[in-house]
Formats: structure tokens, sequence, C-alpha cells
């Protein structure tokens, strides 16, 4: 089946649905694809909250410099004002669509502390806040009456003349292949956190975005820059809230030290990220950690914070740990939970690939740089989403559709068939998975250094020769998982790549890349971003990108 | 720790016993209205494992034809929902030592809803009767400009934080009574997201709401099982919003209904007599006028008669009735 639409919206979590909501109220004929119901995607799994300088006493400004501070000055200025300085208008616009946002004594919107920033401006529903705002805009999806291909998967984009006109997917519930053109592409096809274990992530979450940009020709950015969050649970890798220290939860070591006031004396537990994370593997490599974690306390917040302000993480750690946080510490370590980096586009979410747009998570634009924090997450997927939901409106307007493209379907049924067809090899996504996410968090966890990420290169190639041979152990039509996990490996194995070439040539330690062998940040060498360009049958490009630094001139960091 | 899990398998391309794991062609199209098979597999796991934890390790490394819909394991995404051991439960969420019956778990899709294939089950209806009740807020009027927000109570928002709490799972609707013998009865997820707007002191269109809700499949259509209560993993509760949403509507003027009048002849039953007179509940509850409806009820009527069901044709009070009237003089308000 051959599909036409204006624009064309791939991923249904908070910044495709965004987009999707923008471009139709442009008048675009707008359609969503996605390869989980909407409701399912994981910006549901949010949960701390989402920042804005909307208080009174709070600026743009200092949103922006806490941003810029946490990015570790690798973030683009321009793109950070641009975010900090909009975010007030878009929470409110989520406040009006309905999102039951928690309030304080006068009945205006209230806030909760929050790590790396210099002010109280987390806005948020209890422990839910992605989830209450996914479902918000779900139903304003439905109200608007987007059109949303649930259950389809996409395999390919198709590039017609140096443009993107649209994709090839395939939905699931028939096990057909379709076309969809469009004149624009939005990708919003969410994160890749699967390529480590443990993460945070939901199983979906397995860079088909970025695997899809990259190939299709628009260049990755800043993909070195993989975020370790402080609190996972023990055992699963869950993400225990941020929350919990804005509310004022302490970490804790195995002789009971907050152990923070070693590494941030000011901030404590509410440093950024990526100083929480390596202070925490530091303590554990020193002998006080208990069985490879550390202690979140939230004892002293009582039951009542306790139930009403974090009931979500309560209930995890009594369902996954057995645990009871009104009464015991949990156990926490630092887990993949987010990519700074993705597909490189301005603060329209236009990518180097004419007529691709992408925004979310598998954007770059880039307003985290070397360390997103907590809470800008999904402001940068409200905020892009809407204005790239709205540029990709305009760019349709002085374009023509493609009349073009099934040689491209061809081309992927094609594919599909081999890949289905191919007999029994030994090789599984299962293995093949599992053995490059645990590689990765090896040698491209939290520390990295030139021996581990060159050993992680070698094994990606043997990884890569051995998908080769992956077979699909499943031969149905309908509803055929082992095929698209097979397809997802082939997407996680490219982002891997792109990942550890990039960590490979940032020569310094900067955010979220720690390199024992560069021990420190290079401003002089390396204040620039990494580029990488996939080429077909070569080695990717490396090449460097300028930081657009404005008002704000890079100095030391510390917390 | 070892575990045997019973899965139930269907497939509407072919018979999953005529198809190896890999390298073998097609079998041909299936006859599709074949019962649903079980396969057991075993497991070992450590013994915090959950359902779904077992269901993946079979997917991942013995059987890669098994369909099963999970994103994030930690009950958020809401993807998971299916029959464990004959109820709704989320998998991911589901103790395989609790869920161990008999040294088994069964695990199968839910038999109220369409099946797609193995554990994957047709939700279609669950987001048709969402979409039903109109799940957006109509800004009340005037809306505060651009960069306001609506002045509220924190309480009026932690309110609804309950119903927001819903992650769509859809296990309330699969085990729900009504919905299994009523298709068009809305269910208790869409009633209770119903509330979650019509509570919502920024809604503009509560009155609407509730009249809409009071129709047929509405909210008058919940027997009061419970299921969707005990089955719930977030602890949303929607039987409790339903009740709201009847509190509200009556209070709205929504009373011309049969689920009005089964309440308003139930409560005068009970205060003028001390109990149901069965007789009257039925014609009060339908009108009195209404003798197709009535007539419709006849078949019932006769077997109940049959099995010894008749309630007495005389319709005694209990003793010292009158305490139950004051009762009802000092709850006052409809029934007073």
């Amino acid at each position: 089946m051959t599909i036409d639409h204006d624009v064309l919206v791939l991923g249904a979590g908070l910044a495709g649905m965004r987009a999707a909501l923008e471009a139709a109220r442009e008048g675009a004929d707008v359609a969503i694809v996605t390869k989980v119901h909407p409701i399912r995607s994981h910006s549901s799994a949010a949960q701390g909250g989402i920042n804005a300088a909307l208080g009174e006493g709070d600026s743009w400004e200092s949103h922006a410099f806490d941003t810029i501070k946490g990015s570790d000055y690798l973030a683009d200025q321009d793109a950070v004002e641009v975010m900090c300085r909009e975010a007030p208008a878009d929470i409110v616009e989520f406040e009006h669509m309905g999102v039951i946002f928690y309030r304080n004594e006068d009945g205006k919107l209230g806030t909760r502390a929050f790590g790396g920033a210099s002010q109280a401006r987390t806005y948020f529903v209890g422990d839910i806040t992605g989830q209450a705002l996914l479902v918000t805009l779900y139903d304003q999806i439905l109200k608007a009456g987007v059109k949303v291909y649930e259950e389809w998967f996409a395999t390919t984009l198709y590039v017609e003349n140096g443009a993107c006109r649209g994709l090839v997917a395939l939905e699931m519930i028939t096990g057909e292949l379709h076309l969809v053109r469009a004149k624009a592409v939005i990708d919003a096809a969410g994160g890749l956190g699967r390529v480590f274990e443990p993460s945070t992530n939901a199983l979906i979450c397995t860079g088909d975005g970025y695997a899809l940009a990259y190939r299709a020709g628009a260049p990755l950015m800043d993909m070195e820059m993989v975020q370790y969050h402080p609190t996972t649970l023990a055992g699963s890798g869950f993400l225990m809230s941020e929350a919990a220290r804005g509310e004022g939860a302490y970490l804790l070591n195995s002789e009971g030290e907050r152990f923070m006031k070693r590494y941030a004396p000011n901030k404590m537990e509410l440093a950024a990220r990526d100083v929480c994370s390596r202070s925490e593997v530091t303590e554990i490599a020193e002998g006080r950690g208990i069985d490879g974690n550390v202690l979140l306390d939230c004892r002293h917040l009582g039951a009542d914070v306790i139930l009403k302000k974090l009931p979500q993480i309560h209930e995890m750690a009594l369902d996954y740990v057995g645990l009871d946080m009104i009464k015991d510490p949990i156990p926490v370590r630092p887990g993949m939970h987010y990519q700074m980096g993705g597909v490189k586009t301005d603060a329209t979410g236009a990518t180097r690939l004419q007529g691709l747009y992408a925004a979310g998570e598998v954007a770059c634009v880039s307003v985290h740089g070397g360390n997103r924090l907590g809470a800008n997450s999904l402001l940068d997927t409200i905020v892009f989403g809407r204005r790239s939901g709205k540029a990709s409106a305009a760019y349709v307007k002085g374009v023509a559709g493609s009349r073009g493209g099934e040689n491209v379907l061809h081309a992927e049924q094609a594919r599909m068939q081999e890949l289905l067809a191919r007999p029994y090899t030994g090789e599984t996504h299962a293995r093949l998975r599992l053995e490059l996410a645990t590689m990765m968090d090896k040698h491209c966890g939290v520390y990295r250094n030139e021996a581990g990420l060159t050993e992680a290169l070698k094994r990606l190639s043997g990884l890569k020769a051995r998908y080769e041979k992956i077979a699909v152990g499943d031969k149905s039509r309908i509803f055929n998982q082992a095929l698209t996990f097979a397809l997802e490996v082939g997407f996680m194995l490219d982002c891997a790549d792109a990942i550890v070439r990039s960590a490979l040539e940032r020569k310094e330690s900067r955010g979220a890349q720690s390199r024992t062998d560069y021990p420190e940040r290079n401003d002089a060498e390396w204040l620039k971003h990494i580029l990488i360009t996939y080429r077909t049958g070569k080695e990717p490009e490396l090449s460097y990108a300028p930081v657009t630094i404005t008002q704000w001139k890079p100095e030391a960091r510390s917390y | 720790m070892q575990f045997t899990i019973e899965v139930g398998r269907y497939n509407p391309e072919g018979n999953y016993d005529e198809r190896a794991v890999a390298g073998k062609p097609y079998p041909p199209p299936w006859d599709k209205a074949s019962p649903r098979r079980y396969q057991t597999y075993t497991v070992d796991l450590p013994a915090h494992a959950v359902v779904l934890d077992a269901l993946i390790a079979i997917r991942e490394y013995q059987d890669e034809s098994l369909a099963v819909r999970c994103a994030c394991r930690s009950a958020i995404c809401g993807s998971c929902a299916m029959w464990v051991n004959g109820h709704a439960h989320l998998a991911c969420k589901s103790k395989l030592t609790t869920f161990t019956k008999d040294g088994k778990t069964r695990v199968e899709a839910p038999p109220s809803m369409p099946v797609i294939r193995d554990l994957v089950a047709d939700m279609t209806p669950f987001w048709e009767k969402h979409h039903a009740v109109k799940p957006w807020l109509e800004a009340k009027q005037p809306e505060p400009p651009p960069m306001e927000e609506y002045r509220v109570p924190n309480a009026a928002m932690e309110e609804l934080i309950q119903e927001v709490s819903c992650i769509s799972c859809g296990a309330c609707l699969m085990d729900c009574e009504s919905f299994a013998v009523n298709p068009d009865f809305l269910g208790p997820q869409a009633l209770a997201q119903a509330y979650r707007y019509a509570g919502d002191p920024r809604d503009a269109e509560t009155k609407e709401r509730l009249g809409a809700y009071s129709g047929p499949g509405g909210i008058w259509d919940c027997t009061h099982c419970y299921e969707c209560v005990t089955q719930c993993p977030k602890g949303v509760a929607p039987l409790e919003q339903i009740l709201k949403l009847r509190r509200l509507a009556v209070d709205a003027g929504f009373t011309n209904n049969a689920g009005t009048r089964h309440a308003d002849a139930f409560a005068d039953s009970v205060k003028h007599s001390g109990r149901l007179n069965e007789l009257t509940l039925l014609p009060r509850s339908v009108g009195f006028f209404n003798i197709l409806d009535q007539l419709k009820t006849l078949p019932s009527a006769f077997n109940m008669i049959r099995a010894g069901k008749l309630p007495p044709l005389i319709h005694k009070s209990i003793p010292g009735v009158q305490r139950i009237k004051n009762i009802f003089a000092r709850v006052g308000g409809r029934f007073k």
C-alpha cells in the first residue's frame, strides 16, 4: 500500500505528538507512524517534572545558565536561550490543556527542587509527570483527529534526490510493508537506552530514529554524551526519580555517610547527574558500596511526603526489591538513562537532510551538551516538538509530493523476505543484543579510556559481522516480533558504533564523557561538537562543529 | 528457581505444532475457530522474578515465535495486561511465586477481547471507549491569558491524581462483568477518565458530560462487581469514580433514566418496608408505562418462577421499620 501525507511524524511520544499537533494546527495533513500505541511510549516513564523559569524571582537567563553549566559548556547557547525563553508559555499551555500540575497555597503552579538548578523551577504531577503530560497530549491528538498508524515499524527512510520524502513501515498486525510518502518527515522516535545493559529505558528504546536518519545521510552529533542516572534500582535498573533527592533524600555509602559532601559540598545530592554518578562509582570502587550499590535514603522525608509526592517509586521499590522507602533505604546505582546526542538539528528541528526534521531525545539541538539537567528532557520534547511541527508545516507548503518510491518499497520487501527465509544460524537477536549492551556498559560507561574504547570498536566489528548472519526464529507474517527485534539490533549496532567512535575521538573529560586517560576538560582543543556521518561501505566520517557561545563564557564547573 | 509457564497460543496463520522454530516454510492458513492451545515452558529465574521475566526469557532463548507486548517492565507503560491464572494482571507486576498454582502459572490473552496472536489482544474496543467519553478538557471561559494558569486549589488537582494514575492497560475492562454481557458498556477505564474531566474545575462542559454519561452504556450499566477495583494495578478504583459520576449526574438533574429510577425504587422500598420489593423494582426502573421493555423481561421472569425464585406476592414490612425511616430522615437529601 502507498499512502501520502504532508507531514509524517515517526514516533508518538511527547515530541512526536506535540509536533503532530502543531503541524495539524498549522493546517498540514499530518499523520503519525509509531511502533507502539502512543500511550506506551517511553515519555510516560519520565517521573520528576519539567523545568521552566515561570515563578517570581526566576528568569530564563538563570535557567539557561544552569542548563549551560550542567552541559559542561557544550550546549549551543542560542538553542538553550530558545528553550528557556519559551518554556514558561509551553508549560502553561499544557496546564490549559488539562495537566493537573501541583499547586501551591494560592492555587498557582508550584515547584520542587531538582539537580543542578539554582532555583526550584521544576513543575510536576506527583512522580508521574511524563505520564500526565503524555495522556493529556494523546487526548489532544484524539480531539484534533490526527491519523495514527499504530504498531507500524519503520524499516527505512525514503530519500529521493537528496530530500527525505517519507518512509517504509511494517504493519505489525498484518505483516505488510507500506510506503508512506510525505513532503516532510519528523523523526521523533525516542532514545537508544537498550544499547546499554542495564538501562532505565524501556525495551522499545532501541535507537531506531538515530539509525534511520544516520543511514539516510543526516549526521549525528554529541553521540559520546551518554547520561548515567545516579539512582536506578539495584537489579532491574528501574528509574528512581531524581524527585526523591529533589524532595530531600540522601545518598549514603556503606558507612552511612552522605558521601556527596566530598564531591559537591554545596549542592550535595542535587549536583548534576554526571557528577553524582561518578561519585557513586568512585565510592563503590573504593569499597564503600553495598553489593555494587549505594543507598537512597528517604526515611526522614516521612510517610506523607513519600506517599503523596513519590508514590510510584515507593511502589516500585516494594514490588521489585521488596523494600519500603518509608522504613528502609533503597539500593541504587548509576544506570544508563539518556542520550544527550542525536540527529543534528537547528532550533526549528531541521536536520542537514532536506525534508527531515527531528525532535526529542533522538535530536541534538544541542540544548543538553555534555550532560542534561533533570526535568529538561520533557521540556526539550515539548518546545522542539512544537517548533519542528510548525517549521515542517511551513516547509511543506512550497514542496510538491513525491510520485515515486515504489523501488524503495520493493527493496525493503526483498530485504524482509531474505531475512525471514534465512536458515537458523545460531545468531539470535537476544544473544547479539545482550552481548552488545553489556559490552557497551563495560567499555563505554561512566568511565572510559582509549584501551576500553578500542576494544569496544573491535568487539563491535565482530558483532556486526555476526549480525549479517542473524536468523529470525519466527516465520509468521502476523505480529512477527522476532523480525522487528532483529531489525532493532541492526539499529542498535549503528548507534553503538557512532557512540564509541565519538567517545574515542573526544580526548578530554567533559560532562558525561569521563576519560581516565584524559581526566581534564580541555576547552582549547575540545570546546566543539563531534559530528558523525554515515558512508555506505566505508568507515563513517567524523567532523566538528563549533559550540555557539552567546553570553556565558566557559568557566570551571563545581557544585 | 524453576518455574513452569503454560502459555495460551494462537496464531491465525498457522498451527504452531506444524511449525518449526526456524527454517521451515509457512503452513497454510489455518482455521481461526480452533480452540486455544496451551504450550508449556520451563524457565529458570530468580525467586523474585515476575511473569513478564518468564515470558521474555522464553521469547529470547526458547521460542522466538511467542508474541507478547511489553515495554517498560515496571508497571508504567501499560502494555502487558493479560490473563494470569484466569484474571487480568500486568505480567510485569505479577510475581511468579505468588502466581504459581498447582506447580504452574497459566498465562493467556483475555477472552473478553479479540486476540491478534498469542498474548497480544486487539485493544480496539478499549481505545474506542476511551475516545467515546471525550477525554479532553473543554476549557472553562474565560481561559486565562497565555502566560497565566487557571487558579485552582491543589486539593482539586490531588483529587484527580487517582484517575490520572491510570496507565490504560485495560485490565479493568478485560475482567469487567458488565462488558462481558454488553459490549456497548463504556467500561471502567473510560468512565474513570470521564470523571477525571467531569471532576476538573477547569472544565466547561461538566453538565453536557454528565448527561452523555447517563445514557445507555454509561454510568448506570455498571453492576458493582468490583472486578475493576480488584484488578487495577495502579489503584485507580474505577468503580469509585463511576459512583462519583452517578452522584454528580443525579445532582445535576439527570434522573430520567432506568439507573436513577432503579436507585430511587430501591431506596423507596427499603425506606417504606425495610426491605426490597422485587416485584415493583423492575417496573419502576424501566418505567410503569414502558410495557415493551417490561414484556422483554418475561422470559427471565418465567425462568425465575420455574427455579422457585419468585419473590413473595404480598410484600411485608420488617419489624421496627420506623428505625429505618429515621435513618433515611437523618441522611436527608434525595431520599428524605
